[in-house]
Formats: C-alpha cells, structure tokens, sequence
C-alpha cells in the first residue's frame, strides 16, 4: 500500500514532499521519545508521533520511514517543516489521536 | 582577584517547591545538609518554577555556601533544562516567562504539595500551577532567553531516557548552544561517553538532583576557579585561563 492510498482513505493532511507518495508504506512505529524510534523502528515505517521538534526529520531520514504522521492535528515547526521539505521526508497532519490512526492504518496494512 | 580554588558544587538540588520533591527541603534545612554534604556552592532548580530560589540565598548568607538560584525548565519537548544565574532578578524574569507558558492548575493530593517557604521556616503560600508539566516553549527557544537574561544553560541528566534529550530527541541538535551537559548520579561522564562518544565536545558536569535531603551531594562537580559566580563557571567550563572541570 502506497502513501498516496493511505492519505487518501484515512483523510490525511500532507504538508510537504506530494511527490513521494508512491512510496510503500510496509509497516508503522509510534513513539515520541526518540531514541527509542531510532532503536526500535524499521525502514518503510509509517511514524506516528507528537514530537513536532526538527529532530524528527534527521530520524525519519535516517530510518529510512515512508513518512511521518503528526497525530491530534499537531502543526510541524516552521524549520521541521522546511527541513523535512529539504530531506524529501513526507509530514502529514491529522487529527485523529495517534491510537485511532494507527489502528487504522494496521487495519489498511493487514487487509490489503 | 582571589586565587584560584577548587569548589565543590552540587548545582541541581530541589526544593519543597518541586511537587515531587520532600517537604524537608525547605531553605534552612537544605542549606544545612548542603554544608554537611562539605559543599561549597549549590544551585537550586525546581521543576518550572523560581519562588524558593531568593529564601535559600538567604538561609545561606553568612554560611560560607554560595547559592546559584535557577529552574530546572520542561521545553515542549519534554526535556529537561537546567538555567542558573547570579541573582534573582533575571531569574523572576524568566520566572514570567516560563508561568506565561505553562498550562495547567496543580492537584496536589495526586502530583504533592509546591510549598514557597521562607528563610524561617514559614509557609509563605503554595504554587497553584501545574510544575510537574511541561511548557509550551521550544528548547531552543529556552536556551535563548535565558542566554539572553545572562544565565547559563545545562541539558539535564542526558544520561535519562525520560526527560533527557538524547532519550527524547535521539541526539543534541548541534545548533543548539548548551554550556554543559549533565550526568545523572547513575553513571559519569566516561562512562556515558563510551555510548555517544560525539558528546565529547561538551563539557560535562554531574550534580545530585536532590529531591530529599539525603541525597544532597551524591554527585557533584568539582571546578577549579577564582570565585563562585556564572561568568568563572563558564570559564571552567571551557577551560579557559587556568579555570576547569577538576571532577568528574
């Protein structure tokens, strides 16, 4: 399943890098502390977090994750904005509670 | 100008302001177990707030302990920053900021009490807001404002997963200008640099995060210079013109 499928289903909201949603999303991590997205969370992830810091962007792009969700409608830092646009890291805004959008993503991944 | 001198200093220490500190740690009391702990200089940093900053300062007059008054601050991001300054002027500034941007009522029965006690041991009041939350400021918005009110800027036990930046952020953004990093009790600075050997750079210190009296003094940092105010710290810090971190 494809970025662009999920943004579309689920309603999503996406700030920057329109181009990128042919990537395939092959599973999902939630967390807001970081460390434990870097230890824990695999290339091809769709991230769920709060943590709306400029940080994000270096550990998505260093994770290789398909995207970054910004969950209960949590506006990105003008320079986590700007620097995800620069790195070709998708954000994308919704605001849905990262329980419900994640629940809703696993259903799409498992189903399709 | 006085010659230089080492100084023991423990410069993260709560007071009963802290809800998750002892009501033990009023003024008088912590200034006499910093003593007994053989300290010579303290710094005292509760959660989001400054109001016991001024009376430990005076329970410590005469005493031959120097107190550095400052507020442990939670950014946005839930990261701990430890702010220290020479007097309490710019730290009640900051005090408004930080108030101004901290949502939230305190229930005491369920975080504890944030008592504001004098140099005499007397309740002056109690703290209504919610300490143990976090501010809506940016880190990097804190370490400017206080930069800019003449304090210094310490990232908090970064040795912790919660509340530590690394545990928080995955590692320091290296724009951001922090004048120290500290360890927690738990480990020191070798130690600590074995896992993040780019932290090398920093300087480190290491202070006791005393939440009861007892632990007054468990770690601290000894600095080698002239006398206890902000500006020999910083020289210690970057071990410029004979002043430096002696331990850890």
């Amino acid at each position: 399943m494809t970025l662009a499928d999920i943004a579309k289903k689920l309603n999503l909201r996406v700030l920057c890098c329109t181009d990128r949603l042919d990537r395939v999303v092959s599973g999902g991590y939630v967390g807001d502390l970081l460390s434990d997205v870097i230890a824990n969370s695999r290339a091809g992830d769709i991230w769920i977090t709060r943590q709306s810091h400029r940080n994000i962007v270096a550990v998505a792009s260093l994770k290789e994750h398909a995207a970054v969700i910004l969950a209960l409608g949590k506006e990105p830092d003008d320079e986590t904005l700007e620097k995800a646009t620069d790195e070709g890291v998708p954000l994308i805004v919704t605001n849905l509670s990262g329980f419900e959008v994640a629940g809703r993503i696993y259903e799409l991944l498992t189903r399709s | 100008m006085p010659a230089l001198k080492k100084y023991r200093c423990d410069l993260h220490i709560h007071t009963c302001l802290s809800p998750c500190a002892d009501l033990d740690m009023y003024p008088r009391a912590l200034v006499a177990g910093s003593i007994k702990a053989g300290l010579d200089v303290i710094g005292i940093c509760d959660h989001n707030a400054a109001e016991n900053a001024g009376y430990v300062m005076s329970a410590a007059d005469g005493k031959g302990l120097t107190v550095l008054p400052g507020m442990e601050i939670t950014s946005r991001e839930e990261v701990h920053i430890l702010s220290l300054f020479e007097n309490v002027e710019p730290l009640y500034t900051l005090q408004k900021i930080v108030y101004e941007a901290l949502p939230g009522v305190n229930d005491e029965n369920v975080f504890g009490c944030q008592a504001i006690v004098n140099e005499h041991d007397e309740v002056e009041g109690v703290s209504e807001k919610l300490l143990i939350g976090s501010t809506t400021l940016s880190l990097e918005t804190i370490v400017e404002t206080v930069h800019d009110l003449g304090g210094i800027v310490i990232a908090a036990h970064v040795d912790r997963e919660s509340f530590g930046i690394i545990g928080q952020l995955g590692f320091i953004p290296d724009t951001l200008s922090l004048d120290a990093l500290e360890v927690s009790y738990r480990t020191n600075p070798a130690e600590f640099m074995k896992k993040f050997p780019e932290l090398s750079r920093y300087p480190f210190i290491t202070s006791s995060d005393a939440h009861r009296i007892e632990d007054i003094g468990r770690a601290c940092t000894v600095l080698e210079i002239r006398q206890p105010t902000i500006e020999e710290c910083l020289k210690a810090f970057g071990g410029s013109a004979g002043r430096r971190i002696v331990e850890p």
